[in-house]
């Protein structure tokens, strides 16, 4: 009859039984993560729609295009939007709508790479800089400070002038700009970890590092690691928007949004004012969603690892 | 209220005195219907444990009380005649810092680390008695020296960290002195402090209040702070006041249970040390739920009954200037 | 005292910048492919490979060519450009005041908007207002400033029929209107960066604000508005100013946006033009000067940081 999950009223005179307080269900802790995320946070719930948005336009571009992105439709050029052409078309006369949603498609390849890449090359180094701490922390952590200096455009462009124009050339270039700073947040994460009590008790008891490497951090750094990763997102989309508008990125015919509002964004704006609007735009409200997502979920995971829901098995 | 002790004008005078906190989790009754007063120029001491609602009660009393989430009620609430509650923001700073003033518990964080000690000082005085130049120079340096700093020049020009708690403590001290107020506030003023400098702290702060007439008010949980510095000691619980009574009267015939537990658990330096140390049973209760519509005590009382839970007992003299809430005693 | 503080910052700086600089020495060398042919079958910069390579030094060992590399720069020689022929150091300083004065009109800009929309914004807190400013910080820094700016000049030239001035009038010619023509780039590298000013002054004025010093200050009577430009904003704003140097460098690469569109001829449009010509003893001294004006004004900003709070000073 006694359950330790109900919390029980007592009078404090009697000492008697009064009631019993249910506590709400607990789902999974993702799941949990997203009522909390909807219920406290409603600018974070909006920004996860935006990004909903994004990634089904990606997925779903070959169903959602009326026309292929590379089609060119004879004379049609420059025309503004229409009942055919929902958002116009281009200097090639191409449909701007298409070609927005295999946009969506090329950032968010582009993004999901350089993330992925970032993430598992700063989740190593801020790991094995903060646990290890010693000659390598330090060395690594000049490293870290020479990358962090550097305008992150003057790396990128840099990386691309050197490897050439390409899809992959550009997923390297904004995973090699953007992994130093997220390192640095990860390995103050464990430094902070490593310091608690329950770590040290496993180090006494004679735990392997591995063990607790993968026990211990891991799991507690994961919280600070998805923040990064989704404000990263954010961040990668913007980054290749802006080294596509300057001729740098992804290469035609993909439709980069970022190179559509420098090419015939810039040149037919006046004839044209929708072709710089709508890649714009999108651009915007890509990177718009994963910030408020990313800062939402900054809020309710706390980094600070004291309160706020944590990720826990 | 008047004490049939004497018949001096209260410099403040407090009743009905309830504070709410309006929090998202639910309402925070942390004072809940006090009343009481303060003299002119005498020690009041205000003992009980943490949240009981000692500090937030001469908090209100400034109104540094933050008002969206709190909100303050009090039937009566003046200062030297004056009703606080009515008075404007900008009247209220008039007060501050120049009437009434106040002492915080840590002196590590209650002063400002980017400014000089002696900018901190100065801009009281500059406000509230418009010095300036060499007059309020020779001010600071007189207050420094009057709380017992060597070399006040240089202090003045010192940050605080590279001052000790206890010069730490002085300085605000001076600072709350600065302005020579009526009454001065004093929130555990000495529980950060080491123990051997709490001692010389207190003494300062009685012989400062002293030469200045000024009402003080200590607020501790510690009852030997109380015992050799205060004129009339007033203790509270759960956000009501259970006794009051002159120093000496209560440390002798101490009537209210929670008064009595308090002082059995003060450990005794004279006593044998085979005796268990004794505690007060139970915790304070939660002031977010609901309360017993009783006595607050009742959780923990020896000598509670069934009128002690159904009824809140009443602040009634048993002797003369001595008040205690509590219907076993009556 | 504060000479020791400045002096251990210098000190960590000469590994940071040595670093820095062979990084980016040896990142030409080490390419795939091989440069030299590209630059011949591309930009045809020379009729013989060999010729090349010797002109760029790279037949000597990587070590040497560092070292002699050095050693130039140390005397001023950053190489001769490919593309002009004219030494590298010439191009660079007619370009960079132009870049300079962009950079730092974006920085007033930023400090006038930023930080008093961020302490209003922890002043108002959870009201809509701060809602509004909240989400509009966001929002600075999720539209991109390009995109701003081409709207800026569709809408400019549609509605008002301004166009930005085809040439760059030099400052030394008519500075009221050289600065003129900065004045919508600066302003629009600014939005991004008031941002994330804002946003940090909003979070760090709220923690601050809960402080006991400020409790303090309330006590004494001080008015509203002291306690929190006096009290209140000098803390806040110290850990805003250590990341200002991170800020300086989204900054820089601001600039090299703004200048490609507004065709200001500042470093970044050279670096630009330098990468689409494969002109790399350009692009090395760009990014070498990049990198030493970062280096430095980190070295700016933690001294102020210094000066800012004495806890640092007299350690």
């Amino acid at each position: 009859m006694e359950s330790n999950l109900q919390e029980k009223i007592i009078d404090p005179v009697s000492m008697r039984v009064e009631g019993i307080i249910t506590p709400p269900k607990r789902h999974h802790w993702l799941l949990d993560l997203f009522i909390q995320l909807v219920k406290t946070k409603p600018l974070g719930a909006f920004g996860g729609l935006l990004v909903l948005g994004m990634v089904l336009l990606a997925i779903l571009a070959p169903v959602i295009s009326p026309f292929d992105p590379d089609t060119m439709h004879g004379e049609k050029i420059v025309a503004p939007p229409s009942r055919t052409f929902y958002l116009g078309t281009d200097a090639l006369a191409r449909d701007l709508f298409s070609r927005i949603a295999y946009g969506a498609r090329v950032s968010m390849t582009v993004g999901l790479g350089a993330v992925g890449l970032s993430t598992i090359l700063s989740t190593i180094i801020g790991i094995l800089s903060g646990y290890f701490g010693g000659r390598f922390d330090t060395i690594m952590q000049r490293f870290v400070d020479a990358i962090m200096s550097f305008p992150w455009l003057v790396i990128m462009l840099t990386i691309m002038a050197i490897l050439g124009p390409g899809q992959v050339n550009v997923i390297l270039a904004l995973a090699l700009a953007g992994f130093a700073g997220a390192s640095r947040v990860v390995r103050s994460a464990v430094l902070a970890i490593k310091e608690m009590d329950y770590v040290m008790a496993a180090r006494a008891v004679g735990c392997r590092n591995t063990t607790i490497l993968i026990r211990h951090i891991l799991p507690n750094v994961a919280a600070p690691i998805i923040v990064l990763a989704t404000l990263g997102l954010g961040n990668a989309i913007l980054a290749e928007a802006s080294l596509s508008f300057l001729g740098f990125g992804v290469p035609p015919p993909a439709s980069s949004w970022g190179r559509m509002l420098s090419g015939d964004g810039l040149n037919y704006m006046l004839k044209g004012p929708w072709l710089a609007i709508f890649p714009g735009l999108a651009i915007s409200a890509g990177v718009f969603g994963f910030n408020m997502l990313g800062d939402a979920l900054r809020d309710l995971l706390d980094p600070k690892l004291t309160g706020g829901m944590r990720l826990r098995r | 209220m008047e004490t049939t002790q004497n018949m001096k004008r209260p410099i403040l005078d407090v009743e009905g005195l309830d504070v709410k906190f309006y929090l998202r989790d639910g309402t925070l009754n942390a004072v809940r219907d006090i009343s009481f007063a303060l003299f002119p120029g005498e020690s009041l001491g205000v003992v009980g444990e943490s949240g009981c609602g000692k500090s937030v009660t001469f908090l209100s009393v400034m109104r540094l009380i933050p008002v969206p989430p709190g909100k303050i009620q009090a039937a009566t609430l003046r200062f030297d005649g004056t009703d606080i509650l009515k008075l404007s923001e900008k009247e209220m700073q008039r007060i501050r810092g120049n009437r009434i003033s106040m002492v915080f518990q840590d002196p590590m964080t209650s002063l400002n680390p980017v400014l000089t000690i002696g900018k901190q000082m100065r801009e009281v005085i500059k406000l509230h008695m418009k010095l300036k130049d060499t007059a309020l120079e020779d001010r600071c340096i007189e207050l420094l020296s009057k709380v017992g700093i060597s070399e006040p020049q240089m202090r003045l020009r010192s940050y605080p960290h590279q001052l000790s708690g206890g010069l730490r403590q002085r300085v605000m001290i001076a600072i709350a002195l600065s302005c020579n107020p009526t009454i001065l506030l004093a929130d555990e003023p000495t529980t950060a402090l080491d123990v051997t400098i709490q001692d010389q702290i207190l003494r300062l702060i009685k012989s400062l209040a002293r030469d200045l007439g000024a009402a003080t008010v200590l607020i501790t949980h510690n009852f030997g702070a109380v015992a050799g510095t205060t004129d009339r000691i007033m203790v509270m619980y759960a956000g009501k006041i259970v006794e009051t009574a002159t120093t000496p009267e209560l440390f002798k015939n101490p009537l209210h249970p929670y008064t009595k537990g308090l002082l059995k658990s003060i450990p005794r330096v004279d006593k044998e040390t085979q005796e268990k140390l004794f505690s007060i049973a139970g915790a304070p209760p939660d002031l977010m739920r609901e309360l017993v519509k009783g006595c607050a005590f009742i959780a923990r009382c020896p000598i509670r009954d069934d009128s002690c839970y159904h009824h809140l007992p009443p602040f009634s003299e048993k002797k003369q200037g001595h008040y205690v809430s509590c219907w076993k005693v009556f | 005292m504060l000479r020791w503080y400045i002096l251990r910052r210098l000190l960590l700086l000469v590994p940071t910048l040595l670093l820095v600089s062979f990084f980016i020495f040896s990142i030409v060398r080490f390419l795939p492919g091989d440069v030299v042919a590209i630059m011949i079958s591309e930009q045809g910069y020379a009729d013989d490979e060999a010729e090349l390579r010797k002109t760029l030094g790279l037949d000597k060992p990587l070590v040497i060519q560092y070292a002699t590399y050095m050693k130039n720069v140390f005397r001023g020689d950053l190489g001769k450009s490919l593309w002009s022929g004219k030494p590298v150091t010439e191009e660079l300083s007619r370009r960079l005041p132009t870049t300079l004065r962009l950079g730092l009109m974006a920085l007033f800009w930023t400090i006038l908007m930023g930080v008093p929309i961020g302490v209003l914004s922890a002043l108002y807190q959870d009201r809509w207002s701060d809602y509004l400013l909240r989400s509009a910080a966001i929002g600075g820094l999720s539209i991109p400033g390009f995109w701003i700016a081409t709207l800026v000049l569709v809408f400019g030239s549609i509605w008002f029929r301004w166009v930005p001035p085809m040439d760059y009038v030099p400052f030394s010619a008519n500075p009221i209107k050289s600065l003129s023509q900065l004045l919508v780039p600066s302003f629009i590298l600014s939005i991004a960066l008031s941002a994330g000013i804002m946003r940090m002054t909003r979070t760090m004025m709220l923690e601050v604000m809960k402080e006991d010093y400020i409790r303090t200050a309330r006590a004494k009577g001080l008015a509203g508005w002291v306690v929190v430009v006096r009290h209140a904003l000098k803390n806040a704003l110290i850990p805003v100013l250590s990341i200002m140097g991170l800020q300086i460098a989204f900054l820089i690469g601001g600039t090299v946006i703004m200048e490609s569109i507004f065709v200001l001829p500042g470093m970044g449009k050279y670096l630009i033009d330098a990468i689409s010509w494969r002109d790399y003893p350009a692009i090395q001294g760009v990014n070498l000067l990049i990198c030493t004006w970062v280096i430095s004004i980190n070295l700016i900003v933690d001294l102020l940081y210094g000066l800012f709070d004495p806890r640092i000073r007299y350690r």
